[in-house]
This record gives C-alpha cells, sequence and structure tokens, in this order.
C-alpha cells in the first residue's frame, strides 16, 4: 500500500458507500453517471476514485461480482445460460460470455456442464430459482 | 489452557461516533471509557446483559501504531475492508427490521444459508459484520 494510502478517508467512505450500493443491486442497470452523482462526483472522478480504492473501475467491479452470481446460479440451478445472464443483470449473452470467458477461463456453458459432471445435477429447479429472483431474496423474506 | 476470548479489537474512525453507533443504535452497553496517560482511550462495549466477549473500539491514530500504518488502517477500514466478526442473534428477521428502522446500514437482507440465517451489516466506520442466527440455536 503506497499511492493507494495517499487517499483520503473521505473519499474511500463514499467509494465504500458507492461499492454497497453497487453490491446490494448488482443486478439492476444503474448508470455510473447515476452512482457517481449520489456520491457527489462527477464520472471522470469517480471512476478514478473508486479505481484508486478497490483497483478496478465501477463498471468492472459490477461485471465481476455478476459474473461470481452467474457461477452460482449455473452450480445451483438448472437455468439456461440466457437465463442466468438476464438474471444477474447483463443486456447482452454476448458481453456476458466475454467477462465470464475472461474471469473465469472458460465459457458459462462449459462452466455449467462440468459443474453437473462434478456436482451431479442442480439442486434448484429454475422456477424457483427465477420466482427469487436471482436466487436471493431482494427484501427480507417474510416471517412466519 | 486458553477458556475464551474476552475482549476483540474494532478500529474505528472515530470513537465518539462509534460510541454512539454501539449504543443508540445496536444497543450495546459502554464497559469502560477513559483516556490512558498516553492519549490513547480505552473505549469497550458489549451486547447488553452479557458476561463474555466485549469489543474495543480502537482509534488508529492513538494506540501503539505509527503514524504512517494508523494512516493505512484507517483507510482499510474507510474503504471496508475489514470485518471483526460475528454478531450473533437469536431472530435475524426481527432484529434486522429494529437495526435498519434506527439506521443501521444493512449490505445483505437476512437470508437463509446452510448454517442458518445471515444478514450482513456495516457499523459507522465501515467495518463490515456478519449477523447471524445460528441453526438450533434459538
Amino acid at each position: 500500500m503506497t499511492s493507494r494510502a495517499c487517499v483520503d478517508v473521505r473519499t474511500l467512505r463514499c467509494m465504500r458507500r458507492a461499492r454497497d450500493t453497487i453490491d446490494r443491486n448488482y443486478a439492476e442497470r444503474l448508470p455510473i453517471v447515476a452512482l457517481a452523482a449520489e456520491a457527489g462526483y462527477s464520472v471522470g472522478q469517480f471512476i478514478h476514485a473508486f479505481e484508486a480504492a478497490y483497483g478496478e473501475t465501477p463498471g468492472r467491479y459490477r461485471s465481476r461480482r455478476r459474473v461470481e452470481r452467474a457461477c452460482e446460479l449455473l452450480r445451483s440451478t438448472n437455468l439456461t445460460v440466457t437465463e442466468v445472464c438476464m438474471a444477474v443483470g447483463f443486456a447482452s449473452l454476448g458481453t456476458f460470455s466475454r467477462r465470464f470467458g475472461e474471469i473465469v477461463g472458460r465459457s458459462p456453458s462449459a462452466y455449467q456442464e462440468q459443474a453437473a459432471r462434478v456436482g451431479g445435477p442442480a439442486p434448484i429447479p429454475a422456477c424457483f430459482a427465477l420466482m427469487c429472483r436471482s436466487g436471493l431474496p431482494a427484501s427480507p423474506a417474510p416471517r412466519d | 489452557m486458553i477458556t475464551g476470548i474476552s475482549i476483540v479489537s474494532v478500529w474505528v474512525l472515530d470513537q465518539d461516533s462509534a460510541k454512539e453507533f454501539y449504543t443508540k443504535q445496536l444497543g450495546f452497553e459502554v464497559t469502560t471509557d477513559f483516556v490512558l496517560d498516553n492519549g490513547m482511550r480505552w473505549l469497550t462495549v458489549r451486547p447488553p446483559g452479557s458476561t463474555g466477549q466485549e469489543l474495543v473500539l480502537m482509534d488508529p491514530s492513538h494506540s501503539m501504531l505509527d503514524a504512517e500504518t494508523a494512516e493505512q488502517v484507517r483507510a482499510l477500514v474507510a474503504k471496508g475492508a475489514l470485518s471483526p466478526g460475528v454478531m450473533s442473534t437469536t431472530d435475524c428477521h426481527a432484529d434486522h427490521a429494529v437495526l435498519a428502522d434506527r439506521g443501521v446500514e444493512f449490505t445483505q437482507p437476512p437470508a437463509d444459508r446452510p448454517y442458518g440465517i445471515e444478514a450482513v451489516m456495516r457499523d459507522d466506520s465501515g467495518n463490515w459484520f456478519s449477523f447471524t442466527q445460528r441453526k438450533g440455536w434459538s
């Protein structure tokens, strides 16, 4: 930690709040400009400060979180690759597959096939997974 | 023989604000709050009625750390990189509702996990805690 330690604490807190917002809403297509505005920055400043704090731009961070979530869905549900792509917030299958390949090292369908070979059939039926949107409740589950 | 863990250190950015957060928002009680001769403020809190573990809310700038390291720790806390541990609850959904109502920031709402029901919250400095109702505990 050298140059990054120079980033001031106030900025880091703003970036952390913005990153938490991304995490909470990873599947939504919140424009980066809106996140920047909420944090009180211009887009350019926001992207720069976010990257200084976390080592990647907010867009890259979000797409990585989406791919991580997609891995979980591909392993644990029998959703199709296209359904998973949409469920985690990608608008295009091409972007999803490319980013997935960059991070995971193989295509989503190859990943899904291998997970099924190793771990057996996906335990959660697609209808249930879709009902819960992308598998996690968006709001607290109702109490019994 | 080690019989337990009595105090865990939590780095905070501002001890007054942390004291306010842990007592008013989380409902903890202050067990000790005094300033040592060397300027270090020893501030400990614990969940109400607990006789076990306490948290010591430490200001990195007034601790055993040198100035440069203290700044690094402050940066890590502020950016949300540190997690002191797991807070246990007997009713994750109900407590989440109460705490969220008091303005506690949650990064994840309660969700079923193999080991219980878990939410994730942040303190006022940026530390994150798992907030978990373990299976079989309630």
